[in-house]
């Protein structure tokens, strides 16, 4: 499949211990170190750092696809589009109460260090991505 | 024949109870080798594209980095060893262990020093029972483990790396060593599983098995934001990715190991009843003729006795 430069995008979403999604996109908007990518078909070759956010995947047939990741890898090549990540998470796999309650908590356990700081983080990225889907 | 029929009788039913427990452990132990073998293809893909990704940084970059360097005059070493929580797994545990103490006097006789990280109980007990010191353990997980706990022992190790080796572990924080081995235990097969010694770092990237097809060969990445920033995040999670794919491997040769330990236990509770069953109908066959011919006896004495007083 690599090697077609077709019009379309073969894109993997995977997780540590499992494949999250994986077909054909013609637009993958995902949130790196240096801000967001929308990566078309034909596109460079990339390898990039991605923050912990929303990945956003326009389908051929017109549906999108959200997700929620950790931080992780967005690599780019020959109209392969892999996106690493520790964890990852459909939209409609995220149980909404939850993400609101573990931003509660980590928002409660302080600004100042690390750890809290990317627990906020994840949990805002499950919210938007929810958000977005609905 | 030194025990009475009953007592033989109470040995097969406990020997028959025995079974059922193992008979239920091997069943258990089976349906979960499927359940770790998805497992372990399920993270198969992420390992892939990590291991494509590390490849690529290093083919189009010439940025050293801390964790790929080798250190000039190794004196100390790390070593993982990855046993069970628990028992009844045959030769697992021992397995491994032997191999852990192969590699510990290997090491020796190359002048370093080994600190020791286990995960199981039966590795902390071995450890702890022989009054070696463990630098750190981790329990509770060997049958199925996650990525989390991957990544706890991974920045454990990397930090341990990255430390100083004059660094001791009364400052908080890993003692430094020069380089990092793991001990597990591979899958090959359902018959057949090894205990094999890696070393983790400094890391070497090993490349696919097979050469990269015409079509597979790698392009010419931009890295953002940088090549050294990309490796930087790319490294440590290829080692924690080694990591897990090790804690896979080894949950799934555990189960393997306790199936078949569990078999033949299975198998030897059968022969024990049979041997037993055929012991007890003796004993009560014995038991018979020997009333017949006391029977037999009583009356003779008794006509005897009749036919001296008439």
């Amino acid at each position: 499949m690599a090697g077609t430069s077709g019009s379309t995008l073969q894109v993997e979403l995977v997780a540590a211990d499992r494949l999250v999604w994986s077909g054909t996109a013609s637009r993958v908007i995902a949130r790196t170190t240096e801000g967001d990518v929308g990566i078309l078909p034909g596109h460079a070759p990339i390898l990039s750092v991605i923050i912990e956010g929303v990945v956003d995947v326009l389908t051929e047939e017109g549906e999108t696809w959200v997700a929620a990741v950790d931080a992780g890898f967005l690599s780019v090549a020959n109209d392969r589009v892999s996106i690493l990540s520790e964890h990852a998470e459909m939209s409609h796999e995220i149980d909404l109460e939850k993400a609101r309650q573990d931003l509660e908590r980590a928002k409660a356990s302080g600004e100042n260090n690390d750890d809290a700081e990317e627990a906020v983080r994840r949990a805002e990225a499950r919210i938007r991505a929810v958000e977005r889907a609905s | 024949m030194a025990l009475s029929v009953r007592e033989y009788r109470a040995r097969i039913k406990s020997t028959e109870s025995m079974k059922k427990i193992t008979r239920a452990m091997e069943l258990i132990a089976a349906s979960r080798i499927i359940k770790a073998q998805q497992r372990a293809q399920a993270a198969a893909p992420y390992a892939r594209e990590l291991t494509r990704a590390v490849s690529a940084v290093a083919t189009f970059s010439n940025v050293d980095h801390a964790l790929t360097v080798e250190p000039v005059d190794p004196k100390k070493a790390a070593i993982l060893i990855v046993t069970s929580d628990r028992g009844l797994a045959g030769a697992y545990s021992s397995s491994v262990l032997k191999e852990a103490e192969r590699l510990i006097e290997k090491l020796k006789g190359e002048g370093k020093t080994a600190d020791i990280y286990v995960t199981g109980r039966k590795g902390e007990g071995y450890f702890r029972f022989r009054q070696r010191p463990i630098v750190q353990a981790w329990t509770g997980f060997s049958d199925q483990p996650t990525y989390d706990v991957a990544r706890d022992i991974g920045e454990t190790l990397i930090s341990a790396f990255l430390n100083e080796t004059g660094v001791t572990a009364e400052d908080g924080t890993a003692p430094g060593v020069d380089e990092v081995h793991v001990v597990y235990t591979r899958f090959r097969s359902m018959l057949l599983q090894e205990p094999t010694a890696v070393r983790l770092l400094p890391l070497e990237v090993v490349e696919g098995e097979e050469k990269p097809s015409e079509e597979d060969l790698l392009p010419l990445y931009e890295f953002e934001p940088s090549p050294s920033e990309v490796l930087d995040s790319l490294l440590p999670r290829y080692v924690q990715s080694r990591i897990f794919f090790a804690l896979l491997q080894a949950a799934a040769s555990e189960l393997a190991a306790r199936q078949k330990a569990m078999k033949s236990a299975t198998d030897n509770a059968d022969e024990l009843i049979k041997k037993y069953k055929r012991i007890a109908n003796q004993a009560r066959q014995a038991g018979i003729t020997q009333e017949i011919s006391e029977i037999v006896g009583g009356v003779n004495a008794l006509a005897d006795a009749q036919a001296g007083s008439e």
